[in-house]
C-alpha cells in the first residue's frame, strides 16, 4: 500500500508558514499569561459562560472537525471499501494534529490542570460523569491515532531519509514496523470504537444541563444527533482537505474518487435532518424556532447548512465536479460546527442576565491552536508519505 | 447502539431523601433584608469582601461569586412600597447552595470533587481532587458553584452547609446569626413539617415561628402575612435540602421552575443504557477488531 502515497517535497519554511508560526508564537504569549495570572486574564469566561470557545471550538467542533480519520476507516476497514484507502493517510493526519491539539487545549482550558490526572485515578474517577467518559475516550484515542499513523513515519524514516533531520533517520524502525504489521488490526478497530463512544458523549454533556440549554437544543437524541453529525463532518473534512491542498498545493484534484466519497453525504444529512426535525416536532419544541431571536436565526443557519449539501449532492452530477463538491463540503462543517457552537453557547443561557462574547485573547489562542494544526501538516505531507501519489488522481 | 429513548427497566431510579439529611428553611415573609447571615457568612467561611461599587469601601456583592457563598436579593416591583406583595411591592430571596437530593454538579462532576454526604445530605467540594473543568458550573440548575477566575491556582467556591463548624456543635452561620428566624436549620423532614404546618396558618393569626433551628426551642412571635401556596424545594429538580416560603412567585425571586425529574437522572439514564457494563462497547469492538482483521488481509 505504501505505493499509493509519497512526501510532496518542496521548502516548508514558506511565507505562509512562518505567518502561522507568528501567530503560534503570539498564542503561546497569552497562554504564558493565562498561566500566571489566571483564566478570566485573558478570556472573558464567568461564573455564567464557564466554557466559551475553547472547549466549544478547541474540543468539541475541533474534533468533530478532526473525524476524517475515523469516518475513513469505518468506510475502508468495516465497510470494506479498499478503494477509498489512498484518502485514509490525510485524513489520519489531520485527525491526529486535530485531537493531539483539542487534548493540549483542554490543558489551557481547566483550571486545576496540574490534577488533571486526577481522572484516572479510580479513587476520584466518577463512572456517572459524562465528562469522565469523553475524557478518558478522548486521551485514548489520540494515542490510537498516534499508533495508527506511526507506519508512515517509519516508511518516511526508511525511504525518505534524504527530507529529514539526521537524528530522526539514524534509528533503524524496520523491528518497530514488523510488530506494527501484527497488531494495527487492534488498534484501528480500537480507532472506530472510541469515536463512537466520545463524538456521542460529547453531546451527552449537555443533557444535565437541562433547562439551561434552549429546548431547540435540548433533547435525549444530543448523543445521536452529535455522532451522525461528527461522521458527516468527517467525509466533509476528506474532500475539503483534498480539494483544498490540490489548489493550495498545486496538485491535481481527486475529484473520481470524492465524487464517490461524496455519494454518501445525503444520506447521513438525510438520516441526521430526519431525526432532528421529528424530534423537534413530538417534544414540541419547533414554536422556538420562529421566535425570530438570536437562537432562533442560528437554528435556521445551522440548518440551512445541512440542508445545502443535501440538495446539492443528491444530483449524481454535482458530485463529480469539484466546485459544488467544495461548498457543499464546507457547508457541512460549518453546518456542523455551528450546531456545535449553538449546543454549548449560542442555546445555553444560564439566566440573571449573563452573556458571553469571546475575549480578543480568547479568539487569538484558539487561532494559534488552529496555526500550529496547519504549520504541522504542512511540515509533515512535505516529510513523509502521507498525500496520494498524483498518477493515481 | 446509541439508545436515546431508554427503556424503563435500565432507568436509573430518582434519589430519595437522606433520612438524617439537615437543610434549611428560608422564609421570604419573615426576612427584613439585614443581611446579618450575609456577614456571618463571610466571617465563618473566611472569605473576602466583593465589591460592586468603585469606592471598594464595604463588602456589596450583587450575587454569590467567588467570595459569596450566601447573599440576599431584592424583587421589587413598581413602587416596590408593599412588603411580600408582588405589584408595586418587594421580597427578599437568600441564595445559598440547595444541596440537592440529586444533584447534577455530583453526578456531572468527573472526579468526585463535588461529593453528596451519605449521612447528612451535605454536598460538599474537595480541592485535592478538581481539575477545575467547570462541568459542575454548566450543570448546576441554581448556578451556585463559582470559580476563580482571576487566580493562577483557582478552587470552586460554594456554600458546604458550614459543615465546618459542626464538630463544635454550631450549624449553618446564617441560620445561627439570622436574628428575625427567616432562615432556620435543622433535618429536612423537621423543615419540611414546618413549611407545611405555615402554609395551613390564615394570614393575621399571631404564630410562633422557630428560631436559628427548627427544633432549637427559641422562637419568636410574628403576625402571619399572606403565602403561596408552595414550597419551593420539596420537589423540585428532585428536591432540595434548602427550602423556600414566599409571598410573591418563586419565579419573579429567580428561582427556576424546574421539573420533578432531576437533571442528573436523566443525564446518567441516558448515559448508562449506553454504556451499561461496557457490554455494548466491548460486543462492538469486537464485531470491529473482527472486520478489521479480515478486511486488512484482504488489503494485502
Amino acid at each position: 500500500m505504501s505505493e499509493e502515497s509519497k512526501p510532496i517535497g518542496g521548502e516548508f519554511l514558506t511565507t505562509p508558514f512562518k505567518v502561522l508560526a507568528g501567530f503560534t508564537l503570539f498564542a503561546g504569549l497569552l497562554v504564558l499569561i493565562r498561566y500566571v495570572m489566571g483564566i478570566g486574564a485573558v478570556s472573558n469566561l464567568s461564573d455564567g459562560y464557564p466554557w466559551g470557545i475553547w472547549i466549544t471550538y478547541d474540543v468539541v467542533a475541533g474534533t468533530a472537525i478532526a473525524c476524517g480519520g475515523y469516518s475513513m476507516a469505518i468506510l475502508v476497514y468495516v465497510l470494506n471499501k479498499g478503494e477509498y484507502h489512498p484518502l485514509i493517510r490525510p485524513a489520519l493526519l489531520a485527525s491526529v494534529f486535530g485531537y493531539t491539539l483539542a487534548a493540549i487545549s483542554i490543558f489551557i482550558d481547566i483550571g486545576r490542570y496540574w490534577q488533571g490526572y486526577n481522572m484516572f485515578w479510580p479513587k476520584y474517577s466518577n463512572v456517572n460523569s459524562v465528562m469522565l467518559e469523553v475524557a478518558v475516550c478522548i486521551a485514548l484515542y489520540v494515542m490510537v491515532l498516534w499508533i495508527e499513523f506511526a507506519p508512515v513515519l517509519f516508511e518516511g524514516m526508511q525511504k525518505y531519509k534524504g527530507n529529514l533531520p539526521a537524528f530522526l533517520t539514524k534509528w533503524d524502525v524496520s523491528g518497530l514496523q514488523k510488530i506494527w504489521s501484527k497488531f494495527l488490526f487492534f488498534f484501528i478497530a480500537l480507532g472506530i470504537l472510541l469515536p463512537t463512544m466520545h463524538q456521542s458523549s460529547l453531546g451527552s454533556l449537555m443533557l444535565i444541563a437541562g433547562k439551561k440549554l434552549s429546548p431547540l437544543w435540548q433533547t435525549g437524541f444530543l448523543p445521536l444527533l452529535f455522532l451522525i453529525s461528527a461522521i458527516t463532518m468527517g467525509y466533509a473534512i476528506v474532500i475539503f482537505e483534498s480539494l483544498f491542498s490540490s489548489v493550495g498545493l498545486k496538485r491535481p484534484a481527486e475529484t473520481p474518487i470524492l465524487a464517490k466519497l461524496s455519494g454518501i453525504m445525503p444520506w447521513l444529512i438525510g438520516t441526521y435532518l430526519v431525526i432532528r426535525v421529528l424530534d423537534l416536532i413530538v417534544r414540541g419544541a419547533l414554536g422556538k424556532a420562529f421566535a425570530f431571536n438570536v437562537q432562533s436565526l442560528m437554528f435556521w443557519i445551522e440548518n440551512a447548512l445541512f440542508v445545502y449539501p443535501l440538495v446539492i449532492l443528491m444530483s449524481a452530477q454535482n458530485r463529480t465536479k469539484a466546485r459544488p463538491l467544495f461548498l457543499s463540503a464546507l457547508s457541512i462543517l460549518l453546518a456542523g460546527l455551528i450546531y456545535r457552537f449553538n449546543a454549548f453557547l449560542i442555546g445555553f443561557d444560564p439566566g440573571n442576565g449573563w452573556t458571553y462574547f469571546p475575549s480578543f485573547s480568547e479568539i487569538l489562542i484558539t487561532f494559534g491552536i488552529i496555526a500550529f494544526e496547519v504549520m504541522a501538516y504542512l511540515y509533515i505531507v512535505k516529510k513523509f508519505p502521507v498525500l496520494p501519489k498524483t498518477e493515481h488522481a | 447502539m446509541v439508545a436515546a429513548n431508554a427503556h424503563p427497566a435500565l432507568a436509573r431510579e430518582p434519589k430519595e431523601r437522606i433520612k438524617d439529611a439537615v437543610g434549611m428553611l428560608y422564609d421570604s415573609t419573615v426576612c427584613i433584608g439585614c443581611k446579618a447571615c450575609v456577614s456571618a457568612c463571610k466571617q465563618f467561611n473566611e472569605t473576602p469582601s466583593s465589591f460592586s461599587s468603585t469606592d471598594e469601601l464595604w463588602d456589596n456583592p450583587l450575587d454569590n461569586d467567588s467570595k459569596t457563598y450566601n447573599i440576599i436579593k431584592l424583587y421589587k416591583d413598581g413602587t416596590g412600597a408593599a412588603k411580600d406583595q408582588e405589584k408595586d411591592g418587594h421580597a427578599y430571596i437568600k441564595r445559598q447552595c440547595m444541596h440537592c437530593v440529586d444533584p447534577a454538579c455530583v453526578s456531572a462532576c468527573p472526579v468526585s470533587a463535588l461529593a453528596k454526604d451519605p449521612a447528612n445530605g451535605i454536598v460538599s467540594y474537595d480541592k485535592k481532587a478538581c481539575i477545575g473543568c467547570r462541568y459542575c458550573q454548566i450543570a448546576c440548575p441554581f448556578n451556585v458553584p463559582k470559580f476563580e477566575f482571576e487566580k493562577a491556582f483557582p478552587q470552586i467556591r460554594k456554600c458546604q452547609l458550614c459543615s465546618h463548624r459542626m464538630e463544635k456543635g454550631d450549624f449553618a452561620a446564617c441560620a445561627q446569626y439570622c436574628p428575625t428566624g427567616a432562615t432556620i436549620y435543622g433535618k429536612v423532614e423537621d423543615l419540611l413539617a414546618e413549611a407545611k404546618k405555615r402554609l395551613a396558618y390564615k394570614p393575621g393569626e399571631l404564630r410562633k415561628y422557630p428560631v436559628e433551628r427548627v427544633n432549637g426551642g427559641q422562637v419568636t412571635e410574628r403576625i402571619v402575612t399572606p403565602y403561596v401556596m408552595h414550597i419551593y424545594g420539596e420537589k423540585e429538580g428532585g428536591g432540595t435540602q434548602v427550602l423556600y416560603l414566599s409571598g410573591v412567585a418563586f419565579e419573579k425571586l429567580g428561582l427556576p421552575a424546574l421539573e420533578e425529574t432531576s437533571d442528573a437522572q436523566r443525564s446518567e439514564t441516558i448515559q448508562h443504557t449506553i454504556y451499561k457494563g461496557m457490554i455494548a462497547p466491548i460486543v462492538f469492538l469486537g464485531g470491529l477488531v473482527y472486520a478489521v482483521h479480515k478486511n486488512t488481509k484482504d488489503h494485502k
